[in-house]
């Protein structure tokens, strides 16, 4: 009988922590399929954040550095450059990324950095409870938004995408999502591409994954995965952003 | 063969002869002629330089470099150290070697950009979050900045901790004859904890995250056994005429230079006095002071600050012992003949209160 689906060799035999609905299982799997089908376990080095992918290595059976919060792309930067020949790439959350880490990973991405970032975009900081994200949509109610994001009191949701897309050193920018089958097998693609802009050395790439975080969102994990499609994509298009040739 | 150079630029040769391959950095008077040099000098020798878009950019890019195997460092002064303190904790806790050198400027805020000593419980106590500390090393000349560096990068890697090289303005900027003929990379160190990529072997993650809090204790008390071993084998200082002395001394860096100067115009008119230059200010070489106590009865602290070391010396000579205290902060720095009369008016005050 031919064996169709099994655990990535680039995935530890053990049980994910997080929640029920979230996305950042889909992604981690993602990744390491990713990792195995290129063949690139032997030279991938990850860079978990500060947040709820901070535990991906204990997922990830690749060489994986913890970052301090929002540090990763100035460690990736680090790891790289020393180890030019290594498939060197960070997981980070949207606070991670695009508040606290914001002046690291957008000044990465403009040196042209040959690292990918996968960036993990649920609306909200997870592990600390669900309180407002620089991505949280308008309206949206966090435990520091009670009353729903107002934009003349906390501002806009940051499209990261977008913002990289202007900068030269960029190559690769998709926003994909994990919220149903045929997303995930877009998302995969666009992981698999943004590697080959890093084998090629053609510049940094980055990859936004719209992920579903029922827990924090407070709805079930159908709801979640249905809010995805009707709220969070209108302000996050899906797409590739920016795309030079590879 | 001795080349005229500014302190700074002599760190940064020294140490790209002890085997430093990359180096990042972001600007700050004043120690940007380190950050220049290595403009020029890393890619000759097919290295990594980048200046960051911060100092917390910087340290964080030297923890990766770090941890993916190379000598790496940055410097900074000041404002720019607080900076890189979240970094240095985390290089710490993942027990990874780097070497951080700090060209103190008068503080604290922006302060401004004078020579001063006011970053010495900073440097000493960890400096950022959590239970550790970093290897602390004080030049007091640009030759001794050059013999420094090899020493740093080996002990960072031998402790796989982070070390400090703490100068001041005046270190940094002075021009001075350095040779660097015996200057050489120096030991190798296993490094079976880089992250290379997993092949051939089991995949590695390096973490300062323990959720497990019986497990972050042990971790601590890991780290405490290390910091104990290095108090036990690393303590370094140099003693000036303490073999006759009444009083003696405590100055590091810049301030024990011009305590030296101040100390040859005292001995000239027979006042016995000498000094303890503390080279590495953690560990703090307490046990020689302990052991000068005995026969000395005076201590005189001297530091371009408000008063930083002298909490060591006090800690140090446990209550035995008369402690006196002369500080400049602010970014003064104070000449050898200043130094000389207050020096000797107190010494004509311990000898009277002595007789009496």
């Amino acid at each position: 009988m031919k064996k169709v689906y099994s655990r990535p060799r680039s995935l530890k035999e053990t049980h994910f922590h997080y929640c029920p609905g979230c996305g950042h299982a889909i992604v981690n799997r993602l990744l390491a399929e990713v990792v195995d089908e290129m063949d690139l376990r032997d030279t991938a080095i990850c860079v978990a954040p500060a947040g709820c992918g901070m535990l991906v290595y204990n997922y990830f059976d690749i060489d994986t550095l913890e970052s301090a919060h929002g540090r990763g792309a100035a460690v990736a930067t680090g790891i790289k450059r020393v180890r030019p020949e290594n498939l060197v790439f960070s997981y980070q959350g949207d606070g991670d990324l695009a508040a606290i880490g914001t002046a690291e990973s957008f000044h990465a991405a403009n040196r042209g950095e040959l690292i990918t970032v996968i960036f993990v975009n649920n609306g909200v900081y997870g592990m600390t409870g669900g309180q407002m994200a620089p991505t949280t949509v308008i309206d949206q109610v966090t435990t520091t938004t009670p009353g729903g994001r107002a934009s003349d009191q906390a501002g806009h949701p940051v499209r990261m995408c977008e913002v990289l897309a202007v900068l030269d050193g960029t190559s690769y920018l998709e926003r994909v999502a994990v919220n149903k089958p045929a997303a995930i097998v877009a998302a995969k693609k666009a992981i698999i591409k943004a590697f080959q802009h890093q084998l090629n050395r053609t510049g940094f790439s980055m990859v936004e994954v719209l992920s579903p975080c029922p827990t924090n969102w407070k709805m079930g994990p159908i709801e979640a995965c249905k809010w995805i499609d009707d709220v969070m994509t209108k302000h996050f298009p899906l797409g590739v952003v920016k795309e030079v040739k590879c | 063969m001795k080349r005229l150079m500014s302190g700074n630029a002599a760190a940064g040769e020294a140490a790209v002869l002890a085997g430093c391959t990359c180096y990042f950095g972001y600007p700050i008077t004043p120690q940007n002629e380190l950050t220049e040099y290595m403009a020029k000098r890393i890619p000759e020798i097919g290295g990594v330089f980048i200046q960051s878009e911060s100092e917390i950019a910087a340290i964080n890019m030297v923890l990766g470099a770090s941890v993916a195997g190379a000598r790496a460092m940055t410097s900074s002064s000041g404002p720019g150290i607080s900076l890189k303190q979240e970094g240095i904790s985390y290089l710490a806790a993942d027990e990874l070697p780097a070497v951080i050198l700090n060209m103190v400027r008068g503080g604290p805020g922006m302060g401004n950009i004078s020579p001063a000593q006011s970053d010495y419980l900073q440097a000493t106590r960890g400096g950022g979050h959590g239970d550790y500390r970093t290897i602390v090393l004080a030049p007091s000349s640009v030759q001794e900045i050059a013999d420094l560096m090899p020493l740093a990068f080996d002990l960072a890697e031998k402790y796989r901790n982070p070390v400090v090289v703490l100068g001041d303005g005046m270190l940094g900027q002075m021009m001075e004859p350095v040779s660097f003929d015996h200057i050489t990379r120096g030991e190798t160190y296993p490094k079976d904890y880089i992250l290379t990529g997993a092949k051939g072997r089991a995949s590695r993650m390096v973490r300062s995250l323990l959720f497990d809090v019986k497990e972050e204790e042990e971790h601590n008390w890991k780290l405490s056994r290390k910091y104990q071993r290095i108090e036990q084998n690393e303590v370094r200082y140099e003693t000036y005429l303490i073999e006759d002395a009444k009083m003696v001394v405590v100055a590091y860096g810049t301030s024990a230079r011009i305590a030296k100067g101040a100390i040859a115009r005292l001995r000239q008119e027979n006042l016995k006095v000498g000094m303890i230059r503390p080279v590495t200010l953690w560990p703090f070489p307490a046990k020689i002071i302990q052991e000068a106590a005995k026969q000395i009865p005076d201590f005189f602290v001297f530091e371009m600050s408000a008063g930083q070391l002298i909490e060591d010396v006090r800690l140090a000579l446990e209550g035995k012992g008369h402690v006196h205290f002369y500080g400049r902060p602010g970014g003064i720095i104070p000449t050898p003949v200043e130094l000389y009369r207050i020096i000797s008016r107190h010494y004509y005050q311990a000898e009277r209160s002595r007789k009496s």
